[in-house]
């Protein structure tokens, strides 16, 4: 058997796009022999340099990740794409559209597009995406782009497993900006206001800037909130040559490990959930009796405080 | 252990007309799956590309405009060479009864004309991925 | 009677006499609805209608706001032109076609193209491969076009040509063809679509980007003012959002709203509104609701009219007369049972001659299967012919007018149509809303609405959902596009580039570039190109070149 995971550990390290699509699939819908596989991976591998991009929809992210990937690209360097979207909670199902916008770099031998709907019943973030970082790193990638859409709690937390993350919006969001969570100024490593050809868009950088500078002063970087014009291939090195800044003041502030430590924490917490929910909460929940449970609580004869503690025998 | 169904959405050549893939990818939603939507003008080389990448159970090849002739043959000769033959296709659009012999030979397991509802369509698919 | 009256009298057979009587034996359906899924009353009656100004909301035809037509006798004097889009395999064989169609009593020319011409491929291209001559014909070059209009006197016959992004180029090969037949271009009649909206919207045949599309649309209402002026410059289209899935008030409100964006960059480059609006020209669907089409038509001459006038002070009343073609709805024809579709054509036919179109199309009963043959494009003819010649349809002017439902519904579709035109304001016009993915988003929503509806049953379709043949025997008479075309092509290509002067083509393109570049009228270097036998592709790829192409944003 350790065979099987040996030759498939193998051929992800020569790159094979089939066996790493499979693996990647196999991650996700969380097999034995993904598990095996990621504990030989977690073993082994360091992440590849992790590179978080979000924004509202309409912001022309994925015409940016376009454009950067061909930037790296005219370097030599092998890039894959984790495009997030999200799952329906009324049907299960998803619709996964990002790569109508990478058309021209589809065709490119060196880069990897993979589409992931964010799944998961309870919540919380999908541990298949760091799982599938790491398979990438394996295979070789020397930048992963994961990309999503959105500026809420969810999509926050995918991008911060990132070691930069970016954050795309632009001219016309206006008031919606005051509105953002401190959390997303919190987060973001380097802002970009795209279509900065439209009017307000210095007045929307300025606005970035002043409220990027109520940041704590707990760390020396300083974001930089950049105006870009992507569909015109404009201000796209200046985000390329701010991620290559950004990942040399972590190296150097030896805040790159830190930062991982940090994801590694974030996976632990969310493969443990994960684990209870298996083992303890979903028998509980399909099980007839909790069903009387809750009639007998509506009826007054029981509390939901004293069952939960008798279900869970604490 | 999850068990979704992904499924190829794809519009192979210079046809614009995108309304039913339009409808029948959202439809899938609907039914639990996860579809990925190529967007238009795509060529059997980008859609082997991109099936393999995402790893789905089925292409669905969406065409109008009569270049299902040369185009279906090019992206099943393309899964063959890719080794990825065990990709379900099926197709849909304007496609005349008289190609439908040829196209299953080549390996197309089902191909639905204009009107064939979704839940049909649906159908086809959970029982040719637990096949 | 006074109003009162009526309502009293209204109310009360609505209370004794209807709903009595529809508690009784039920009604067919729950809800009654318009395709577009507005409800529909039992009855109208003039309370409907009561507040409606005949005189300056309705009028007469030939007067603003033009609700009754465009024409002071309409189809009195000259019926609608019977104008069958036509075109597949090489230009010969679409002559062809084109012969026996004005043989068969057809009145306009309408020209179809394969797609690599729409968008600006040579047949040799690769990704012209299996697409070749397929949904049109192939022009690849002067050539082509001299073989398509062969026999065909430009001087007494007009042509509409459905072709966008290399509209201007196709619009040259035509001049250059009138003008060695001994035609000038003066008295050309005729339409090019070049409609780019509509394609980033529902077509897909883009090439370029909306900014430097604007600016070749811009570029040739200027030089058909000055040259061309018999020529309608653009086919403002919403039969194409209307079989994207979108209902009929998007379809007016969509079309209507991609008609300002093109006025306005007109204006905004310093045209004078005046120069160029009376010749732009629309193009609508006929689909199964018979009313509210009519309606819909209706609304759309009074809707543009008051926004000419409202929004761009035109002056001339040519320049707020909304004159238009239309084609019955391809989405409307099933594959099964098709003769059923002949009748479904005859009444959306109605629906636009009773709607006062100045030129129809109708489709034949085959095309939910593939390209028209010899035998059912004469059906679909002869049921123009029939409408025009023994219904008496078109015998007075409007005749629905004044009709309580009608009126109604033509108000209500106006009313409806300025509340998402005013939405498309607030998000910066038409190219602004279709960045934003909003058009798509509410057509797609519309079509996934019909769908579901079909498949619930409760919107009926013969012989799809309900009254279903099971074993339906074959149609084997389906026109098929001789593969050798592609071929025949490719070596025709090459002869041409052997026989033409290499020289004069590499000039004209440098012209072409310069032009692009300096913002000087295009139409003047791409009219040399092509009289050069400088190819489509050739000429597409300067333009390529220099406005780059547009990528699709929004599912």
């Amino acid at each position: 058997m350790e065979d099987n995971i040996d030759q498939l550990y193998a051929d992800i390290q020569r790159g094979n796009e089939n066996t790493i699509a499979k693996a990647i699939s196999m991650v996700e819908d969380g097999t034995k022999d993904a598990v095996k596989l990621m504990k030989k991976v977690y073993r082994n591998i360091e992440p590849a340099y992790l590179v978080g991009i979000s924004g509202p929809p309409g912001s022309g992210k994925s015409t940016i990740t376009q454009s950067i990937v061909q930037l790296w690209r005219k370097e030599n360097i092998k890039v894959a794409i984790i495009a997030i979207d999200p799952t329906s909670h009324f049907s299960g199902g998803a619709l996964l559209g990002d790569r109508i916008r990478m058309d021209k770099i589809s065709t490119d031998r060196g880069v990897f597009i993979r589409s992931m709907a964010t799944r998961g019943s309870l919540g919380g973030l999908n541990s298949s995406i760091y799982d599938t970082v790491l398979i990438f790193s394996l295979a070789g990638y020397e930048y992963i782009i994961i990309e999503t859409v959105g500026v809420g709690q969810n999509e926050i937390d995918i991008v911060k497993l990132a070691d930069t993350t970016i954050f795309v919006t632009v001219p016309e969001a206006g008031d919606e900006i005051q509105a953002y969570k401190a959390g997303l100024m919190e987060a973001g490593d380097i802002f970009v206001v795209n279509k900065a050809d439209r009017p307000k868009s210095e007045q929307m950088v300025l606005t970035i800037e002043q409220l990027v500078s109520f940041r704590g002063d707990k760390e020396i970087w300083k974001p930089p909130v950049l105006a870009t014009n992507a569909l015109q291939d404009e201000g796209i090195t200046d985000i390329k040559k701010s991620i290559n800044d950004h990942h040399i003041y972590l190296e150097e502030k030896d805040l790159l490990q830190k930062n991982r430590r940090e994801v590694i924490r974030a996976q632990m917490i969310n493969l443990m959930e994960k684990k209870l929910n298996e083992k303890f909460i979903s028998p509980i929940l399909k099980d007839q009796k909790f069903f009387k449970h809750i009639e007998l609580i509506c009826k007054k004869k029981e509390d939901p405080y004293s069952v939960v503690n008798e279900l869970l025998s604490l | 252990m999850d068990n979704f169904i992904k499924v190829l959405i794809a519009k192979p050549g210079l046809d614009g007309h995108d309304r039913g893939a339009k409808v029948i990818a959202r439809g899938l939603k609907e039914a639990g799956m996860e579809v990925v939507y190529t967007g238009l003008r795509q060529t059997p080389e980008q859609i082997v590309r991109s099936a393999i990448q995402e790893d789905v159970d089925v292409i669905g090849l969406s065409i109008l405009s009569g270049a299902h002739s040369y185009l279906f043959p090019e992206i099943m000769n393309r899964l063959k060479k890719a080794d990825h033959s065990d990709v379900a296709v099926i197709a849909g659009g304007i496609i005349p009864e008289d190609d439908h012999k040829k196209l299953k030979e080549l390996g197309i397991k089902a191909i639905f004309q204009p009107g064939t509802p979704i839940s049909k369509i649906v159908d086809f698919i959970e029982n040719e991925v637990q096949k | 009677m006074s109003e009162e009256n009526i309502d009293k009298s209204y109310k009360e057979w609505k209370n004794d006499k209807f709903d009595k009587t529809a508690q009784r034996f039920g009604e067919r359906k729950k809800e009654f609805k318009s395709d577009s899924n507005r409800t529909v009353k039992p009855l109208y009656t003039p309370l409907d209608i009561k507040d409606l100004d005949y005189i300056n909301k309705i009028s007469f035809p030939g007067d603003y706001p033009f609700t009754r037509g465009v024409y002071p006798t309409m189809y009195r004097s000259k019926l609608w032109t019977m104008r069958q889009y036509a075109g597949f395999g090489s230009a010969k064989e679409t002559n062809r076609r084109f012969r026996y169609l004005l043989g068969q009593g057809q009145t306009g020319l309408s020209v179809a193209f394969d797609l690599p011409t729409q968008i600006g491929y040579d047949s040799d291209h690769p990704l012209a491969r299996g697409e070749v001559g397929k949904v049109g014909v192939a022009i690849d070059t002067l050539a082509d076009m001299e073989l398509l209009f062969d026999q065909i006197p430009l001087n007494k016959v007009s042509t509409s040509m459905t072709i966008n992004s290399p509209a201007s180029i196709l619009l040259a090969m035509y001049k250059v063809v009138a003008e060695k037949q001994g035609v000038s271009s003066e008295k050309l009649a005729g339409t090019i679509q070049n409609d780019i909206l509509k394609e980033y919207i529902a077509r897909g045949t883009y090439i370029f980007p909306p900014e430097p599309s604007l600016r070749i649309i811009t570029d040739i209402f200027d030089y058909c003012s000055k040259e061309m002026p018999r020529f309608n410059t653009i086919s403002i289209s919403g039969y194409h959002i209307r079989e994207a899935g979108s209902d009929a008030v998007q379809e007016l409100a969509f079309t209507i709203a991609d008609g300002i964006e093109y006025v306005k960059a007109a204006v905004d480059i310093g045209m004078d509104v005046d120069e160029f609006a009376p010749r732009l020209s629309f193009f609508f669907n006929a689909q199964m609701d018979l009313f509210e089409e009519i309606a819909k038509f209706r609304a759309a001459r009074r809707l543009w009219a008051e926004i000419m006038e409202e929004r761009f002070k035109a002056q001339k009343a040519k320049s707020k007369m909304l004159r238009f073609h239309t084609q019955t709805a391809g989405s409307a024809l099933t594959a099964q049972q098709p003769m059923n579709n002949i009748m479904r054509v005859t009444l959306q036919a109605l629906s636009a001659v009773l709607g006062g179109t100045q030129s129809l199309h109708t489709n034949s009963y085959d095309e939910a299967m593939g390209l028209p043959t010899e035998d059912s494009v004469k059906i679909a003819l002869r049921t123009q012919q029939l409408i025009a010649h023994e219904t008496g349809a078109a015998d007075t002017i409007d005749p629905l007018a004044g009709s309580y439902y009608i009126e109604s519904m033509t108000d209500h579709l106006v009313k409806e149509a300025r509340q998402y035109i005013e939405k498309i304001d607030e998000l910066g016009g038409m190219a602004q809303a279709i960045e934003t993915g909003y058009i798509q988003r509410e057509i797609q929503e519309n079509a996934y609405r019909l769908q579901k509806e079909v498949e619930k049953e409760d919107r009926v379709v013969v012989g799809v959902n309900q009254f279903i043949e099971e074993d339906e025997e074959k149609n084997n008479n389906l026109l098929k596009v001789d593969p050798a075309v592609e071929n025949e092509q490719i070596e025709e290509l090459k002869n041409i580039k052997v026989k033409r002067d290499d020289q004069e083509v590499k000039d004209a393109l440098t012209q072409i570039k310069k032009a692009a570049v300096n913002d000087n009228n295009l139409m003047y270097p791409i009219i040399k190109a092509v009289k050069a036998y400088a190819t489509i592709g050739e000429i597409s790829d300067v333009l390529r070149e220099e406005f780059g192409e547009y990528e699709a944003q929004y599912i």
